[in-house]
């Protein structure tokens, strides 16, 4: 087993001296448990130490290792060589971001939306330490926990064929975590992150092409989340309509 | 070179930071915040953190059980008025966290539910499923969203720690998309840059887990305390070393030896009983099960596997719905890393590197010596885990003690002010000469992954579950000799953009360092206790001579000088570290006695 190999097909792009990104191919000894990570690591030690990518934690959570693996959003350090074998291993940085270096996209737009939805609790009731903690049944957590698994690994943007025409859309990862703030039983300002939703870069981008929730590594079902958005987008936007309303936003 | 103007900067954006950064924004919004972080925040090692988080919270528990436990869980090696302000304060954190949203598991009513952990007399430990680490990270971080004063660095890498007017003032970072220096200016710095456990082979922790924060502490003068305990934690991936939660355990999981038997009972932490009893068997302490795994090794009642001998942990008694309800994560780490399905096969485990309890030598109000510099989390000791960290007091720590230094911090900037721009910007410039001599030298032939692993291998040899003064020293002799090695490495990445080639050099420096510093520090204490545990003749707890911690003092391109300090004992006299049967009498004797 130990002679087995894979080829591992690498996009490669260092801004500094490629004129255009282009593959670079390696041989990399081939078992049965290990992962696409895995195999960047070893190109990384012992054939090629100018390959840059980024990773962590290599069980999933930390959400660093995204990448496109013969063609699909997915983790590396999940995706296992075994699936491919004997195929080619075809790796890219992740489709709809700018490639900073090799493997390694530039996300400050997915971080400035994130920082825009307003991510944290806006109580509705505040309370303060020594009342102790809020009350929240099973069934009340229920309503927001999978939306809170979204570990920001940008797998949905990369899949996401509205963000990759329009890159103002908010974008399923950052609407997921907007909706788990919005049914989070403690908060009290989904108006205000309503505004957010019905405008130009809210959810009416969305085609409901329903691939970003197919490639979510932690089932969050940002799909789901958007859709619940757009009905109650709507009944917003029509409610503004019949409603006279003050000069406020 | 650039420069950026903070009151207090804070490097490292995992639990501990984040808490420090909202701290200080929380103690004065007009204090001017720089949070540096290696990665995005939310890519910190907190997030791999997964069974919970301790803080007593039911009616027949008390600080007092909280204490004890984590007192002789540390085999009497902790700081005791520490430890009794840290677990007064775990709860309080518990529902500020609660308050900000983090998704606790909750019982039916509502209220938050605890769930028992290893060497906890009583259930204590919250948790959001088995992906604490990742809810607690992500509630902080997102929170800090909510503070202008804190000014991110995102993926900046802290290349030194400027030291001037005998105290610290600031840091100098590289932008790891430019390759650009910048000085960040500071009245007080935290360090809250996490462990080092990936200076040993087969550990649990993140790639970006390299001690750096140790290491520049420790290289401007400040000791590194009680690095010889190194935690295995007993349940982890073979060949990768990840990690299958406590939580496995204190949910009812057993751990068998090849011929299916509960073999903790045989090394002092029975009986055997089919639902967990806390503070035994399976819920005994991570440094005694690690060391019993050891032992059945040795006897030949382990499992060989492809990638060394295992036991089996056993969850399928809990049924397929509890395990996905209350383990999800490990449920799929087993399927899909393993091909194991956890309710129909039990899942081959083995110890791994998990956790240092030592660090930078800090007070209860998390100063280190150097006036100035402040540091929180698994980076420091503050003196709560001593020889043995309990599963779970590590995420309490981060919040209790992040805010500690976040307040501690603030209150010292308000105090200074800052020494010459141009003298600070002139060791800035010297910082990063050294730094860029790295990637300029062209004749050097060590590569950088080769020198990492053999120091892992050493590490792993030299300073395992068990050890012996032969191979201690065969490791110190080692790393002495990668030291030199280092000085000749060569790096073939000359770019700037995104270097990780050169970041790595710099971290494997940063590792060889601490890794000495283990190595001597536990050759040098002739004992056994806690994590550090012998078989040359030192088997047992010396505490006439070794109740004291030892320091490890940076010398350049020697060795470490190893001195010690007193322990700080307030009302727990060392006793008799018993767990199971044996433990209950001895509590039983001590409170009639
Ligand atoms: S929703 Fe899923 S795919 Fe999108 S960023 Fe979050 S975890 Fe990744
Ligand atoms: S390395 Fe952390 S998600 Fe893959």
């Amino acid at each position: 087993m130990a002679d087995k190999t894979i080829t591992v097909e690498v996009l490669r792009y260092r801004p500094e001296q490629d004129p255009a990104p282009e593959f670079q191919r390696y041989q990399v000894p081939f078992s049965d448990d290990m992962s696409v990570l895995q195999a960047l690591l070893y190109i990384k030690d012992e054939l090629d130490e100018t390959l840059s990518f980024r990773w962590s934690c290599r069980m999933a959570i930390c959400g660093s290792c995204g990448m496109m693996i013969n063609g699909d959003p997915k983790l590396s350090c999940k995706t296992f060589l075994r699936d491919i074998h004997p195929a080619t291993v075809r790796v890219e940085a992740l489709n709809h971001f700018p490639i900073e270096r090799d493997l390694v996209v530039v996300m400050d737009d997915f971080i400035d939306k994130l920082e825009r939805i307003q991510p944290y609790i806006i109580p509705a009731e505040p309370r303060s330490l020594d009342q102790g903690a809020y009350l929240q049944t099973p069934a009340q957590l229920d309503k927001y926990e999978q939306f809170s698994s979204c570990i920001n690994c940008l797998l949905c943007y990369a899949a996401c064929p509205q963000y990759g025409l329009n890159p103002t859309f908010i974008g399923p990862g950052a609407l997921a975590l907007l909706h788990r703030y919005n049914a989070d039983s403690r908060d009290g300002a989904s108006a205000q992150r309503m505004e957010l939703v019905a405008a130009e870069e809210g959810v009416f981008n969305c085609t409901a092409v329903g691939y970003c929730s197919e490639v979510c590594p932690k089932h969050v079902d940002p799909a789901n989340a958007v859709n619940q958005n757009k009905t109650t987008a709507a009944a917003d936007y029509f409610a503004r309509f019949l409603k006279p309303k003050g000069s406020g936003k | 070179m650039e420069s950026f103007k903070a009151d207090v900067v804070i490097v490292g954006a995992g639990g501990a930071g984040l808490r420090a950064a909202i701290a200080v924004a929380e103690a004065d919004p007009g204090l001017a915040i720089a949070l540096v972080s290696k990665v995005y925040p939310m890519r910190s090692h907190t997030v791999a953190a997964e069974g919970g988080s301790a803080g007593v919270a039911q009616a027949h528990d008390s600080f007092e059980h909280h204490f004890n436990d984590t007192v002789s869980g540390g085999d009497w090696l902790c700081e005791q008025d520490v430890v009794e302000y840290f677990v007064a304060q775990c709860p309080q954190e518990m529902v500020q966290l609660e308050h900000w949203g983090c998704p606790w598991s909750r019982k039916p009513d509502g209220h938050v539910n605890v769930r028992a952990f290893g060497g906890m007399k009583i259930e204590r430990t919250w948790f959001a499923a088995d992906k604490t680490g990742f809810h607690m990270l992500h509630t902080l971080f997102q929170t800090s969203i909510k503070y202008p004063s804190i000014k991110r660095f995102d993926e900046h890498f802290c290349a030194d720690l400027i030291v001037e007017d005998g105290r610290a003032q600031g840091v100098v970072v590289i932008g790891i998309a430019s390759g650009e220096f910048m000085l960040i200016e500071a009245g007080a710095v935290v360090f809250a840059t996490g462990g080092a456990g990936r200076v040993f082979r087969e550990n649990t922790n993140g790639g970006i887990v390299t001690g750096d924060g140790m290491a520049l502490a420790y290289r401007h003068g400040v000791p590194l305390r009680d690095m010889e305990f190194v935690q295995y934690h007993p349940t982890c991936m073979p060949g990768t070393g990840l990690l299958f939660t406590e939580a496995c355990r204190g949910e009812g999981g057993f751990l068998l030896n090849k011929d299916g038997y509960r073999y903790l009972q045989d090394y002092g932490l029975g009986p055997a009983e089919p639902v967990p009893r806390n503070k035994a068997m399976e819920l005994g302490p991570r440094d005694r099960l690690s060391q019993a795994f050891w032992h059945e090794q040795q006897k030949g009642r382990t499992i060989e596997g492809p990638h060394g001998s295992v036991v089996h942990l056993d969850l399928r008694h809990l049924g397929e719905r509890k395990l996905r309800e209350r383990l999800p994560q490990i449920y799929e780490l087993a399927e899909e890393f393993l091909g194991v399905d956890p309710a129909k096969t039990p899942i081959p485990v083995r110890p791994a590197v998990h956790y240092t309890m030592g660090g930078i030598l800090v007070d209860g109000s998390c100063a280190a010596p150097l006036p100035g510099l402040y540091a929180a989390g698994e980076c420091s000791s503050v003196g709560i885990h001593g020889a043995n960290r309990l599963g779970s007091n590590s995420l309490a720590e981060l919040c209790v003690f992040g805010k500690v230094a976040g307040i501690e911090a603030a209150r010292f900037a308000r105090t200074v002010s800052p020494s010459a721009a141009a003298t600070l910007q002139k060791q800035a410039q010297a910082s990063e000469h050294r730094a860029r001599a790295i990637v300029a030298k062209s004749d050097g032939t060590e590569r950088i992954a080769h020198l990492r692993k053999e120091m892992a291998e050493t590490m792993e040899r030299g300073c395992g579950i068990y050890r012996l003064g032969d191979s201690m020293q065969a490791t110190c002799d080692k790393l002495d000799e990668l030291r030199q090695r280092y000085k000749n490495i060569g790096i073939e990445d000359k770019s700037s953009v995104w270097n990780s080639n050169w970041l790595m050099a710099i971290e494997l420096g940063f590792q060889l360092d601490v890794a000495q510093a283990m190595a001597y520090s536990a050759l040098n204490r002739k004992e056994s206790r806690g994590a550090h545990q012998r078989l040359d003749g030192f088997e047992q707890r010396d505490d006439e001579h070794y109740l004291k911690h030892t320091l490890a003092l940076f010398d350049g391109d020697g060795r470490p000088r190893i001195d010690y300090s007193p322990v700080r004992i307030t009302k727990s006299r060392p006793a008799v570290r018993a767990y199971g049967a044996a433990g209950e009498q001895a509590e039983k004797e001590a409170r009639h006695g």
